[in-house]
């Protein structure tokens, strides 16, 4: 992009003036977008109802609406909480999902860091929100918060590992951790000796997708697996004493991630920013990268959404079953197909 | 507050201290105490429940009622009788007309009156849909409680053609106060029938379409099927009614046994039991009844008979010395009225006999050894009503 306008900017201009707001932007503007487009509208529509009409055309400023209710509201703390951890959560769980877009790739150089380890990174910082979790259950000095982050962290815990199980998968077929890698070996690729469209993971993973979105949508704690903020058992788990600015950093969090996720999804399995039919050596892929991946992404977000609105939700020791005794088996099995397959072909 | 009495001042202290029981209770018990409600979302009002925890396990989990006590025994006793319907029907809210019929019953049986068969029938009917309304949204709430949020936007889209039937007779959606001794306040109005098959028709549809989204669900079933298990000696040693017994196995319906008043005998019609006991019965058997109460309806609109809606009764209304106890087989169960008259304009006592007080009392039976998120389920599978349990 930057050699596109033929610039060259110093280093910190580079880093604080362009990659902070883009690093924001990549953030905030699909998580913006899946809140409006599937959690107002999609969502309303599937339950016969309209959502949101009056704040802009067609609601679509009502997203603003919202940020400026919660920025207005007090921010409470309740006075046995232990305020500098209550206070600090919200932001361990927010930078979880701003270092995980850091890894993500948008074009051949429209990328932040291109890590050997990429998608080693991605996971491991992963897990860090379930750090922030906790803290929010045990700082808030409530039973509801501290069952909901419990649960939390039994969950992600437990569903940590089929997700990455499943990543192997991948990692075995294009034979690289990096992330740029995943995507050229897709682009790259061919299924059976036909290359037409390169070799989209997900045909060849299938079972790894189906395992890597079960496990997403746990990790995201959406429905059927929204144990730890149940709002018919445990009022809203772990954000049941937060309000104000530090609900809505939660809330930014919880969609934002489901944004992210839905990205490495779209790089793992769907090709990423690649598109069949263009050299992926092209520089047109610089700009029409970001959006070729935000359309994929968009349209695994909506798996998420979809899923959440129509399942009930799971009980956590079947959680737990699901997770140890069927989920793991199967992706061990599948890493094993995969390697197999991989040393025959 | 002023006190200006002893009594007044030790009531008040007795009040206090059995407060600070039960805080005490909560605090100094071994194990972790959850204290759900009285502001909970999922205890439909002011229900709370205190529950002993090991873990997730439930070790010991009671309800306590009373948040909501409205007094409604007692006020009877300064209304007159024809005033006492307003009253009577914010019991259980959902199905408000189901809760006239018992009272206006018994305060019929006492003055021998009898309505003439044409109010007989549009009260079996409005009975019914009050049936429809209620349940209808149970098989929405229940799933919304497991977890699943769509299922109660459908319920409230389709019963709004149930309420609007009601609204077209009686002009209340929520609180119809129709009921009249001797027969009912109006007749119907024109294209009514054909207007109720069509509401009808839309509520069989929801029905097929409950039975796939939630009943056909397999983590619905995970989440019900063995959950809450009540078996029959049980369940009748609680004094449970309705649909709630009739998931326990026990084939036992006072529309069916110990009707009194409605014309449940001119009808074709099946009580639906369930041999299991368990959450997953308890919906399986309410979603049956909605339907048949849909099969019920649909018989009675093409039978309604003419003549006239209202016997002859006296313009100011009074009872004759006596006791009557009618109880009819309301939405959440029997619901019984012990009317006792000293021949006053007011009834002298009414004791409200409402199914979701004894559907409650089971609970500290059934959540025992269960999980946080099944003391949800099985009260939300019990089906409540705060009103109903208060009065």
């Amino acid at each position: 992009m930057i050699d596109l306008l033929a610039l060259s900017p110093a280093w910190w201009q580079e880093t604080f003036l362009i990659k902070v707001p883009i690093g924001l932007l990549a953030v905030l503007l699909p998580a913006g977008t899946i809140v409006y487009l599937y959690l107002f509208k999609a969502i309303s529509f599937m339950q016969s109802r309209l959502g949101p009409m009056e704040a802009g055309p067609y609601g679509s400023l009502q997203l603003l609406a919202e940020v400026g209710k919660w920025i207005q509201k007090e921010d409470i703390f309740p006075s046995k909480a232990d305020k500098f951890v209550f206070a600090a959560a919200p932001f361990v769980v927010l930078m979880s999902t701003f270092l995980l877009v850091v890894v993500i790739p948008a074009g051949p150089d429209a990328l932040f860091v291109d890590l050997d380890a990429g998608i080693y990174f991605a996971m491991a910082i992963s897990s860090v929100s379930v750090i922030g979790i906790l803290m929010a259950g045990w700082s808030s000095a409530n039973k509801y918060s501290l069952l909901g982050g419990i649960r939390a962290a039994g969950q992600l815990i437990a569903y940590e590992l089929p997700l990455i199980l499943a990543v192997v998968g991948v990692v075995i077929q294009a034979g690289t951790m990096n992330m740029q890698g995943i995507v050229l070996s897709q682009a790259e690729g061919e299924i059976f000796g036909w290359g037409g469209i390169g070799n989209p993971f997900i045909l060849t993973q299938f079972i790894g997708f189906a395992i890597f979105m079960i496990a997403v949508q746990a990790e995201l704690t959406q429905a059927p697996f929204d144990m730890p903020v149940a709002e018919s058992e445990l009022v809203t788990g772990y954000l049941t004493e937060y309000s104000g600015i530090r609900f809505l950093l939660f809330f930014i969090g919880e969609f934002a991630s489901a944004g992210v996720f839905s990205a490495i999804a779209a790089v793992l399995f769907f090709g990423g920013w690649y598109v069949p039919g263009i050299d992926p050596a092209n520089q047109i892929f610089n700009v029409i990268g970001p959006l070729v991946l935000a359309a994929k992404m968009m349209l695994i977000a909506f798996l998420i959404f979809w899923f959440r609105f129509t399942f009930p939700r799971f009980r956590e020791d079947q959680l737990q079953r699901l997770a140890w005794k069927f989920l793991i088996p199967l992706s061990l099995a599948n890493i094993a197909l995969t390697g197999v397959l991989k040393v025959a072909a | 507050m002023s006190m200006t009495s002893e009594s007044d001042q030790l009531a008040y202290i007795a009040s206090q201290a059995a407060d600070a029981r039960v805080n005490v209770e909560v605090e100094t018990d071994e194990g972790m105490t959850l204290n759900l409600g009285p502001q909970h979302p999922a205890t439909h009002g002011t229900l709370r429940i205190i529950a002993k925890l090991d873990g997730e396990k439930v070790v010991a989990a009671e309800p306590i009622m009373g948040y909501m006590h409205r007094g409604y025994e007692k006020l009877t006793e300064v209304r007159t009788y024809p005033q006492v319907t307003t009253l009577v029907n914010r019991i259980d809210w959902l199905g408000s007309f189901a809760n006239e019929v018992p009272f206006i019953l018994a305060a019929e049986q006492l003055m021998e009156v009898e309505a003439p068969p044409r109010a007989q029938w549009i009260r079996t009917i409005l009975f019914e849909l009050s049936r429809i309304a209620n349940v209808c949204l149970f098989l929405g709430d229940m799933a919304v409680q497991i977890g699943a949020t769509t299922p109660v936007f459908y319920a409230f889209r389709d019963r709004e053609f149930v309420l609007n039937q009601i609204e077209r007779v009686t002009g209340g959606r929520f609180h119809p106060n129709f009921d009249r001794i001797g027969g009912l306040k109006d007749d119907l109005p024109k294209g009514w029938i054909e207007e109720t098959r069509g509401a009808l028709n839309r509520m069989t549809d929801f029905c097929d379409e409950m039975e796939e989204l939630v009943l056909g669900n397999e983590i619905f079933q995970a989440r019900t099927r063995g959950i809450g298990t009540i078996p029959s000696d049980v369940a009748l040693a609680y004094g449970l009614s309705g649909a709630n017994l009739r998931a326990s196995g026990i084939d036992w319906d006072i529309r069916r046994d110990a009707n009194v008043g409605l014309v449940y005998d001119q009808v074709d019609w099946k009580v639906w039991t369930h041999p299991d006991g368990d959450s997953f019965a308890r919906f399986w058997v309410r979603l049956q009844e909605t339907r048949e109460a849909c099969n019920i309806i649909d018989q009675l609109l093409g039978t309604i008979p003419s003549g006239p809606i209202m016997a002859k009764v006296p313009r100011i209304i009074k009872v004759p010395p006596g006791e009557a106890y009618v109880a009819t087989e309301n939405p959440l169960g029997e619901m019984g009225f012990y009317v006792v008259s000293k021949g006053d304009l007011t009834p002298f006592r009414v004791k409200i006999r409402s199914a979701s007080f004894s559907n409650m009392s089971i609970a500290p039976w059934v959540l025992k050894d269960v999980f946080v998120p099944d003391i949800i389920s099985i009260l939300a599978s019990l089906y409540f009503i705060l009103g109903d349990i208060d009065r």
